[in-house]
């Protein structure tokens, strides 16, 4: 199976009037061909601004790519001038945004948004954009798309107009959907109809998802491959099955122990990880969980574990995975 | 719609009802009246003209007239001037501040406009700081200077354009200018403000990754946007600039309705001033309720519907 987008050890800082956050710090990670990967992460682990960074939608400054390369069907995104990368936006790559409510532009009708990026990149004229614009929006399941077309924002429910932003970021059948938390800001019935929608496009129009979410339930339902992120950094790979059965990184097992699960018992408390993310304006040279896990070691503190294969294609970044570690202990 | 409509124009009428029984009370409340201050009148004389103008009437006889007389849009005849009513100054005067203030209403609009999206997009760099200084400039510096710097350059030393009066084009280019000069500056402010504000919106990153070009994110996503606080304030830069600056015409020579009005309260030209004030009050509401229809075209959130909601 060929990969569609590979990053590799890509590194993006923002400039602030505090100093250099370091934001991403070298992830490397692929998407294959048709298949669906999922970023997890908490908040400001830089899952977004990784994807952000696989369009070149990040303003510089304030943001500045130290280094790595996007490799996108072969070719390096970071290289590519705006012109080109305008080229690539929307047409090869389309991008699903966080919060439906506030990424519509609520002065234009959603056909003239569906439509515009249509009549772009697939020269079309007005009136095949209109009838195709109709059929996306039948596709997404947004009923009498005919009236609809020429309604405005306000006048969509959530989730009707994250519907929306998906049969925009479809217009031109991209070969990659990034979908940045996607449902994090509907609730969940609808979050599942959403969900199932992505799976279904998926099959009808073979197109490669990454997924950046932090709700691991998304990830199980939807994911073929799993990157979970740490401040700026991937802990673990896999594919979701290995993830979910295998955890290896102390990281990945807190994530999925703080899920609150149906069998669990009526007294027993959530286990969250205790603490919160460092400081990635001067992160440590050692494992960035150090201060928060629990099987924290001496080197952890100043020795950074690189990523080590497990099995198949399960890669987890940690020292315990050294043959010295069980000695130690 | 028409209910709206129907229902702004009831209201209008009241307000300038207020507008009418406030100006009229106040002006009568100032010492001293139009005949007053000429000494050498003989009394017989003085006695007729007040009689000749209601003006020997209690204040309630000589309200009730003006109001009659306002019913058949009759502003009255000027009491300094024997053959000219106020009407006359109103159709004499008002083309020619309208012709200045829309003259100077478009530059203010085009290059405020012009200047705040500029320095938007170039935020904290030199064509940003450069913006702002200069309406800062055009916001602290009163017309009245800058109209004396514009005569003694630009007419005075280089000759490049008449003086002062009102005659070929070329005579409305320096007064346009100085009137603009405010009204400018504060839209460049604002728009820039609005701008900022627009372009770190979430849909900006949607219209960049739907690839279309930065001139495309801008003018059709950005722009219409931040284009709503400008509005808002439109109608009353509009009425101030149309309804005539009494400096820039005083110092210009200008025949229009500013200096009319200044003239008229020095001399207590009582149907003058409650002429004049009226006409700007009723300009003043009827932009506004231009402004408020022009929302809804273009924030479509906004509808017109007459319910009270």
């Amino acid at each position: 199976m060929s990969t569609i987008i590979e990053v590799k050890n890509l590194a993006v800082s923002f400039h602030t009037y505090g100093g250099e956050v370091q934001a991403v710090r070298g992830v490397s990670f692929s998407v294959p061909r048709g298949s669906t990967v999922a970023i997890v992460g908490e908040s400001g682990c830089g899952k977004s601004v990784t994807a952000k960074a696989m369009m070149q939608l990040l303003s510089c400054p304030p943001a500045e790519y130290k280094g790595g390369e996007i490799l996108f069907n072969g070719e390096d995104i970071l290289q590519k001038t705006e012109r080109q990368m305008e080229r690539i936006r929307g047409n090869e790559m389309g991008m699903i945004f966080q919060d439906p409510m506030t990424s519509l532009n609520p002065t234009l009708t959603i056909g003239r948004q569906i439509t515009e990026g249509m009549m772009k990149h697939r020269a079309f004229n007005g009136k095949e954009a209109k009838e195709e614009a109709i059929q996306l929006l039948h596709l997404v399941g947004i009923p009498q798309p005919e009236q609809r077309f020429d309604q405005y924002p306000h006048e969509f429910s959530g989730g009707m107009r994250q519907r929306v932003m998906i049969a925009i970021s479809l217009a031109c059948q991209p070969e990659l959907l990034i979908a940045d938390e996607p449902t994090t800001a509907l609730d969940v019935t609808i979050q599942a109809q959403i969900l199932q929608l992505l799976k279904k496009l998926q099959e009808e129009m073979g197109t490669s998802i990454l997924l950046i979410t932090h709700d691991l339930g998304v990830v199980a339902e939807t994911c073929d491959y799993v990157v979970v992120m740490y401040a700026g950094v991937v802990v673990e790979s896999g594919t979701a099955e290995e993830i979910f059965a295998n955890a290896q990184h102390p990281y990945t097992k807190g994530l999925l122990q703080s899920i609150p699960r149906l069998d669990q018992q009526r007294a027993q408390a959530l286990r969250p990880i205790i603490g919160s993310p460092p400081d990635l304006m001067d992160p440590s040279p050692g494992c960035p969980f150090y201060a928060r896990c629990e099987q924290a070691m001496r080197i952890c503190k100043n020795h950074h574990p690189t990523l080590e294969h497990v099995n198949g294609e399960h890669y987890s970044s940690c020292w315990l995975r050294h043959p010295m570690a069980q000695v130690v202990r | 719609m028409l209910n709206y409509i129907f229902k702004r124009l009831v209201w209008a009428v009241v307000t300038l009802w207020v507008v009418i029984t406030i100006t009229f009370l106040l002006m009568h409340s100032i010492p001293g009246n139009p005949f007053a201050k000429e000494g050498t009148m003989p009394e017989a004389v003085y006695n007729n003209l007040q009689q000749y103008y209601h003006l020997d009437e209690p204040l309630a006889v000589q309200y009730v007239i003006y109001l009659k007389q306002l019913a058949q849009f009759d502003f009255g005849p000027s009491l300094k001037s024997k053959t000219i009513t106020v009407n006359d100054y109103i159709v004499n005067g008002f083309p020619v501040s309208l012709h200045l203030g829309i003259q100077a209403l478009i530059i203010a609009v085009c290059f405020g406009l012009i200047f705040g999206v500029i320095a938007s997009l170039n935020r904290n760099r030199w064509p940003d700081y450069l913006a702002m200084v200069l309406s800062i400039i055009g916001i602290s510096v009163p017309s009245f200077i800058l109209a004396t710097f514009l005569i003694n350059y630009v007419a005075v030393e280089w000759r490049l354009l008449p003086v002062a009066t009102w005659e070929s084009w070329s005579h409305t280019i320096l007064p346009s200018i100085s009137l603009a000069m405010m009204p400018m500056a504060y839209i460049a402010r604002l728009m820039r403000s609005s701008m900022l504000e627009v372009l770190g919106q979430d849909y900006m990153y949607t219209a960049k990754a739907k690839g279309l070009s930065r001139h495309m994110v801008i003018l059709q996503h950005a722009f219409r946007n931040a284009l709503l606080p400008v509005v808002t304030v439109l109608g009353i830069i509009t009425t101030n600039l149309v309804t005539g600056s009494f400096i820039i015409e005083k110092i210009f020579g200008i025949p229009g309705m500013g200096e009319m009005f200044v003239i008229g309260i020095f001399n207590r030209d009582y149907p003058v001033i409650l002429g004049s004030t009226i006409f700007y009050a009723a300009i003043l509401i009827f932009l506004v309720f231009l402004v408020d229809i022009a929302y809804t075209f273009i924030d479509p959130r906004i509808k017109i519907t007459g319910e009270g909601e």
